[in-house]
This record gives C-alpha cells, structure tokens and sequence, in this order.
C-alpha cells in the first residue's frame, strides 16, 4: 500500500506521475513527493511504528516507495547519545548527539541509498549510480551490491583513501573525475540525460532525498515523540537539512508529534560555504564557491538545495555558521574525547559550528538541543595524521614501562 | 560566431528531442535569443523577465558555470561548448 499521491513543482505546484522525473518541465523548479497526510494520519501511529523492526522502514508509510520489497541493511535508528560530558565542556545542558557512524556504511547516506536503491528497482532500472563526495558513493556501491544492479560511482578523484575503499570493496565502476564535486555533478547530469540509469541524486532524487527526514522522525521518537528545540545540521547540497525540517512538519501534520518550535542551524566549512554566507548576508542568490576545505565530504560550492536549506533556517528562526579547517580538526578530537564518538570531518563541521553558536548566543543553552553526527572518523583518518601525539614505544618488560613514567602513581 | 548546446531531457521537447543542438551568439544572453528563434520557448524556461538566466537553471561555458564569469554577458567564441543544466540534479 502506498499513500504517494504524486510528484510535484515546488514552484509552480505542477504535478507530475511518479516517475523518474526530477524536474518541473515548466519552471525548472524541483519536483517533490506528495502525500496523503489525512489517510496516513489515520493508519499510522506511535503503536504501530513501536511494534517494527529497528530501521528506516518502520515509517514506511512517510517514504516513497510502492511495495514492501526493501533494498535494506537495517540502516537507522541509530543511537540518539546524551552528551553529558560534552556538553559540559562547552556549556550547554541538554546536549544530544545522533550517531549515524552506526549505519551499515557508517554515514547518513544508507537512509537515502535505501530507499533510492528500493524505488529504482521498482522503477524498473538495473544501474545505480551517483555523483559523490564519498559516503554516498560508498552507500550506492553497498546497495547496488545488495540489490544485484550494476553500479556507476562518480567522485572527484582527489578523495580520501577510506572514502576509496569504502566504495571499491563492493567492486562497483568506480571513476574518478578530475575536478572538484560540482564538476562531476555537472558531467553526471549530462550523463544522467544519455543513458537509462539510476542516478540516485539526479533523475531519482525526489525519492532519494525524502530518506533523510527518517533522521528527524527518530530524533523525535528517541525523545519520546517530542520535537527537540534546536538542531546542528552539517550542510553540503542543503538537502539533509531541507528534509530534516520537512520530516518535522510532517510529524505535526499526522499527530505523531505536537507541534513545537525548532531552531535549526546549518554547520558549513569556512573553505567552502555557500550556505552560511549566503544566510549572513542576508540574500537568497547564491554565488557558487571553489571548495578549499578538508571537510571533503561538504565540498559542495553549488548547493543544489542550498535556496531551500536557507528558507528552511529562515522559517525556523535558526541561523548558520562556519568552521576553519583547524577548528574542524579540533571539533574531532573534542567529540571524541569527551563521548566516545569518532566523526568524520563533516560531524567536526558540525562540533565546531555548535561550539561557536553557543558563544555567539544564537544557541541556547538551556534548551534540548541535537547534534548531528553523520559520518565516521574511520574514514578521513588522514586529517587528524600531524595533530595526534606519537605512541609511546618500549621495550616488553617493566623497567622500560616505569621508565617513561607513563602511569600514573595513584594507580598503583 | 557557432557553439554547440547540450540540452537536459526536460528541454527536450522544446526541441523536437534533441538532445544536441547549435546557435549563434557573442554572448551567452545573444545565444539564448538566437535560440528563441529556432525553438520558441526556450527562453522563457532559461531567463526571467529581465533577461538574468533563472534561479534553477545553470549554463556552463566550457565546463566553467557562467556564475564565475560574466553570468548572461559572458562572451562566447566560435567551438564553444555550452552546456545547459537544472540546478536541482545532484548534491550530496
Ligand atoms: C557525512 C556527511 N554529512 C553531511 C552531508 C551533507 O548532506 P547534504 O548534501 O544533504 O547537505 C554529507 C554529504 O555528502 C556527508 O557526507
Ligand atoms: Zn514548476
């Protein structure tokens, strides 16, 4: 059963077949899934969901897809953490993290590969492919895989070798581009326009995208279906945070949730944020940037969303803010330190951000406020190379050991 | 003064489904009206009322998007390739 009604303009409100179709043929505008809220809002509810399994599907009835036949590696629901000790050291008091290291390729993108992969073989397509900036195309590699298609992987070819790895363990064609991740977009597209293939971010997109709203629909639950105050969300196309505020309103709109105001504020690199400036200064025309940054996996100087991520700020009364590359590099280690938790460069993007949010006072302190953690350390490891201090070397007995002094004496 | 256009597929049927097509042009706004000529239509769905290329749409010159150039005065020489694409595609 499904309660996909149609795919619409959100511009110009022209409805199109649930095809794949990703843009209005009159305005250009992006086409978005539609629902129907009032026949969902009286099948769906918290019993229901509760009594399902662990992943994304258990609010099957909120994504677009027609059957029951998933494309599935139990992504989701990840571990929503208190952050005591983090929130400590930066002086915030109900500070959460959501985990999504804890997905089947360690970043947020299995939720939206999911349910790509799941419509594109409905669709009737053999070939899954992506441009990426690394974790999607280790989500598309693993999930093509699962679902036996053949896979096309476009990256920049300057990547992270964990990002590398990450996609050619599941031996899709991987190719990289020479160039930076706007480029390859670009040349997807034109690829996208040639061959009969699944682009998860292009021609699949409105189907793609609306996986990551399952990011807001377990926050909530994991709060014990109470929408939380604020959110930090890491930005690279703007879609994460476009359909996180989505999957809020949505919410709202089935009486899953009463409604409830949340600030939501968009975590950008300095080297490379369209976003955050575009909000600071107050305009809704964005100049495309040239990426510098080592948060590769945001380096994303033309958001495809990006005018949608900024409306999505402004609604909220949410604001916007940006980190250098040393301050991701210590957003790390201070996430790690004090919780536990091993981030890739974007989840430093966001501790950071969060960080200087709260100094400016555009945070508050007081109130339940949600962090976005949406990739694995593992693989940007080579950031952290020159900022970690050396092991310590011995030789395998106890005068070596006590030598370098490196116990503690009220350990003994 | 001719470049070749790759046109995205929602384009298409402004141009009786080709995907590949040529105009004449100093300009990239010179271009877009040479088109109009050839395809009416097609302008409207690149440029708003005053002649500036619309928020959802893309146009590179040479793989460079004309954001970084001169946007819709951008100039163009003979052999240019011009490549038109929806803003939405891809991300992420
Ligand atoms: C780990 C991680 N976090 C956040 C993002 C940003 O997502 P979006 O492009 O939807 O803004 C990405 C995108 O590649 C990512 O890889
Ligand atoms: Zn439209």
């Amino acid at each position: 059963m499904t309660f996909v009604k149609a795919l619409r303009c959100r511009e110009c409100g022209q409805e199109y077949e649930t095809t794949a179709k990703y843009v209005c043929e009159f305005c250009f505008g992006p086409l978005e899934i539609v629902y129907d809220y009032d026949r969902i809002k009286l099948n769906l509810t918290h019993e229901i969901i509760q009594k399902r399994s662990l992943d994304i599907w258990r609010y099957r009835e909120l994504l677009p897809v027609e059957g029951e036949e998933y494309i599935s590696l139990q992504e989701g629901f990840t571990s929503l953490i208190r952050a005591n000790r983090l929130g400590k050291a930066l002086g915030i008091k109900n500070l959460y993290l959501k985990n999504d290291c804890e997905n089947p390729t360690h970043s947020f993108k299995d939720r939206v590969v999911s349910v790509a992969a799941t419509k594109s073989k409905e669709l009737g397509f053999t070939t899954l492919a992506c441009a990426s900036t690394g974790n999607l195309g280790n989500a598309v590699s693993a999930y093509g895989a699962r679902a036996g298609m053949q896979v096309y992987v476009f990256i920049p070819s300057n990547l992270e070798k964990g990002k590398i790895v990450g996609s050619l363990v599941y031996d899709p064609h991987l190719i990289g581009v020479e160039g930076n991740y706007d480029e390859v977009n670009r040349l997807c597209s034109e690829i996208a326009g040639k061959y009969k293939w699944a682009f998860v971010n292009i021609n699949v997109r409105p189907y793609y995208a609306e996986g990551s709203k399952t990011l807001a629909f377990e926050i909530i639950e994991q709060l014990g279906w109470k929408i939380p105050d604020q959110v930090v969300i890491p930005v690279a196309s703007g879609s994460l945070l476009t359909k996180v505020w989505k999957g809020t309103k949505e919410f709202i709109k089935v009486n899953l949730a009463e409604n409830h105001p949340m600030k939501v504020f968009a975590a950008q690199a300095q080297g490379c944020s369209p976003v955050t400036t575009a909000f600071l200064s107050k305009t809704d025309t964005f100049r495309p940037v040239k990426p510098n940054t080592i948060a590769k996996s945001l380096a994303i100087g033309n958001p495809a969303d990006g005018y949608y991520a900024l409306k999505a700020i402004s609604e909220s009364g949410g604001g916007a803010e940006m980190a250098t590359d040393q301050e991701i590099i210590e957003g790390i280690k201070l996430l790690a330190k004090t919780e536990g938790v091993f981030t890739e460069t974007a989840g430093g993007v966001t501790i950071a951000c969060l960080q200087k949010l709260l100094k400016a006072g555009k945070l508050n302190p007081d109130l339940t406020t949600v962090a976005l953690i949406t990739g694995t350390g593992l693989k940007t490891q080579e950031v952290l190379f020159d900022s970690l201090k050396p092991i310590s070397i011995i030789q395998a007995n106890l005068e070596s050991f006590e030598s370098k002094k490196l116990a503690s004496i009220e350990n003994y | 003064m001719s470049v070749k256009i790759l046109i995205p597929t929602p384009l298409r049927k402004l141009t009786n489904n080709l995907s590949e097509v040529y105009g004449e042009g100093k300009t990239i706004i010179e271009l877009v009206n040479n088109l109009e000529g050839q395809y009416p239509g097609l302008k409207e769905r690149l440029c708003d009322e005053n002649n500036k290329i619309r928020r959802f749409v893309n146009i590179y010159v040479n793989e460079e998007d004309v954001r970084f150039l001169q946007s819709e005065g951008t100039s163009l020489k003979d052999n240019d390739l011009v490549s038109i694409v929806p803003a939405i595609a891809g991300g992420i």
